[in-house]
């Protein structure tokens, strides 16, 4: 028998104020799978995870998810107003409310004190932020973490750490992982499958078969360059568009 | 002097509105409705120029429906070409222009303009006490109803869409829970002073508050004192009471302002 998909896109076209961000994507993820979308800026991926967790309406074609299927969201940046008070007790229970030993444990999981949970949203380090937002996500024991570039703003151990971070959680949860990433020498050492998009899905395929498409070189590699040089990849590479940290 | 039934009727009027106006307030401050509200209060002066052509005992059905079209209005055309403070900008002081006009030209020179525009709470009748503390608890009866959607749809439309949530649906609710406020709120402090009514409480509560509910709760108690101080000064010095209960809101506000600078300067 078929395993059912967590979450399955067919013929998938977005459109965003009458341009065509993404067409005809088809994709499905499956449970405990690993998958990372890359791509260059403006190339559609936030868009695509946005459309996947029900952020975004499809001009054509469409989503289907698992019936009950819950779906830990790390959305790419969150501002939250100043005038709004927010602590991140509240934050993490919202919209569901959470008990307070439950935060604690959540909290202390992405490696934070139980201690910050009375402090503002908005006092927090970037970096506390996303681990925050990470909380949040694991709190609804999601079948999925949908992380949309989680590391936007880190330092490289922070990068580093944080990746640690969702693979620990991953293993105890057992969740899928869909991760929208620029760490390019992350993608290739961590996931089951990468997703290459850019205004529809123009190569997958498992990391090592993916760093040799013609397709993925075009828009990551130089010329002659092969995985090896990618898994090395560095922060300051030229067609590396994850350099606006 | 101040143990007078007008004075009674008033003050129980304003308490309506104000335990309404602190929480939803509340949401026009963290969504930064406060022109949104003005819009609101500019087309319920066409809707009385427009009523009181028809029949003068609709008055405040006709506040009631332009309000609540102004906010259709605006839901519906908001994203399609003008910036949202452009389209209420046209809108709120288009609306308000033609009601004026519409007053002065409709036949009604015995009409008392200034009572719309600054409130008339001190005439207030048992009608129109019933009025406001109906529409007054239908809104917070709908804010507690989806006190949580709301919440998570102003934090983030994104995640309140991850989470089952339609950010729209949400949206239009607020904008039809401030238009029927302001629809009630006309009769207390006027149109032009109206939004104050829902802002400043709001932004008085922030300084003092950690949590969104606490900050509506504040606002609540902030709005009933403001009101009831603001009616007593109105009384005693026979002053208008629209602008009385906005000024004692304001000096309020400066408190909690200077508060909050003071406790800044204190924790370096």
């Amino acid at each position: 028998m078929p395993r059912v998909s967590l979450i399955a896109a067919e013929s998938l076209t977005i459109r965003l104020d009458g341009r065509t961000i993404l067409h005809d994507v088809d994709f499905a993820l499956e449970g405990g799978e690993i998958v990372t979308v890359v791509g260059p800026n403006g190339s559609g991926k936030s868009t695509f995870m946005r459309a996947l967790v029900g952020a975004l309406t499809p001009a054509q074609g469409r989503v289907t998810r698992m019936p009950g299927l819950r779906i830990g969201y790390v959305p790419q940046t969150l501002h939250t107003d100043p005038t709004l008070p927010l602590t991140v007790a509240r934050f993490l229970s919202l919209p569901v409310r959470r008990e307070a030993g439950k935060v604690t444990a959540a909290l202390e999981e992405v490696g934070l004190a139980g201690t910050i949970a009375t402090q503002q949203v908005g006092s927090l380090s970037g970096g506390q932020f996303q681990r925050v937002l990470l909380a949040r996500a694991l709190l609804g024991d999601p079948h999925i973490l949908a992380l949309d570039e989680p590391t936007q703003g880190l330092d490289q151990p922070g990068v580093a750490a944080f990746y640690l971070l969702i693979e620990r959680v991953r293993q105890r949860l057992g969740c899928a992982v869909l991760m929208v990433s620029h760490d390019l020498h992350v993608v290739m050492s961590a996931s089951d499958r990468v997703i290459c998009i850019n205004g529809h899905i123009c190569c997958e395929g498992a990391p090592t078969a993916i760093s040799a498409a013609p397709e993925y070189r075009a828009l990551f590699g130089h010329g002659t360059r092969g995985a090896l040089a990618l898994y090395q990849h560095d922060h300051d590479h030229g067609h590396d568009h994850g350099a606006q940290e | 002097m101040i143990l007078d039934a007008f004075f009674f009727s008033a003050l129980f009027a304003g308490i309506g509105i104000a335990l309404a106006a602190g929480p939803l307030g509340c949401f026009v401050v963290w969504r930064r409705m406060a022109y949104f509200g003005d819009a609101t209060a500019h087309a319920a002066i066409l809707g009385v120029a427009i009523a009181l052509m028809v029949d003068a005992e609709a008055v405040s059905l006709g506040v009631l429906a332009s309000a609540v079209g102004m906010a259709l209005a605006v839901f519906f055309l908001a994203g399609k070409g003008l910036a949202v403070d452009t389209l209420l900008g046209v809108a709120a002081h288009s609306a308000l222009a033609f009601g004026i006009l519409a007053m002065v030209l409709g036949g009604q020179r015995g009409l008392d303009l200034d009572a719309w525009l600054f409130g008339t709470i001190l005439d207030v009748t048992v009608r129109d006490i019933a009025l406001i503390w109906g529409g007054a608890g239908a809104v917070t009866l709908l804010l507690a109803w989806r006190w949580s959607a709301l919440l998570t749809a102003t934090v983030s439309e994104d995640l309140a869409r991850a989470e089952g949530i339609d950010p729209a649906r949400e949206r239009l609710l607020l904008m039809l829970a401030v238009a029927v406020l302001v629809a009630m709120a006309i009769e207390v402090v006027g149109a032009l002073l109206v939004t104050a009514l829902l802002i400043i409480p709001a932004a008085t509560a922030r300084p003092l508050a950690a949590t969104p509910e606490r900050m509506a709760v504040l606002a609540a108690a902030l709005a009933v004192a403001a009101t009831t101080l603001g009616l007593v000064a109105a009384f005693v010095w026979d002053a208008p009471a629209g602008p009385a209960i906005v000024a004692a809101s304001a000096v309020g506000f400066g408190i909690s302002a200077l508060l909050a600078g003071l406790k800044r300067i204190h924790l370096g």
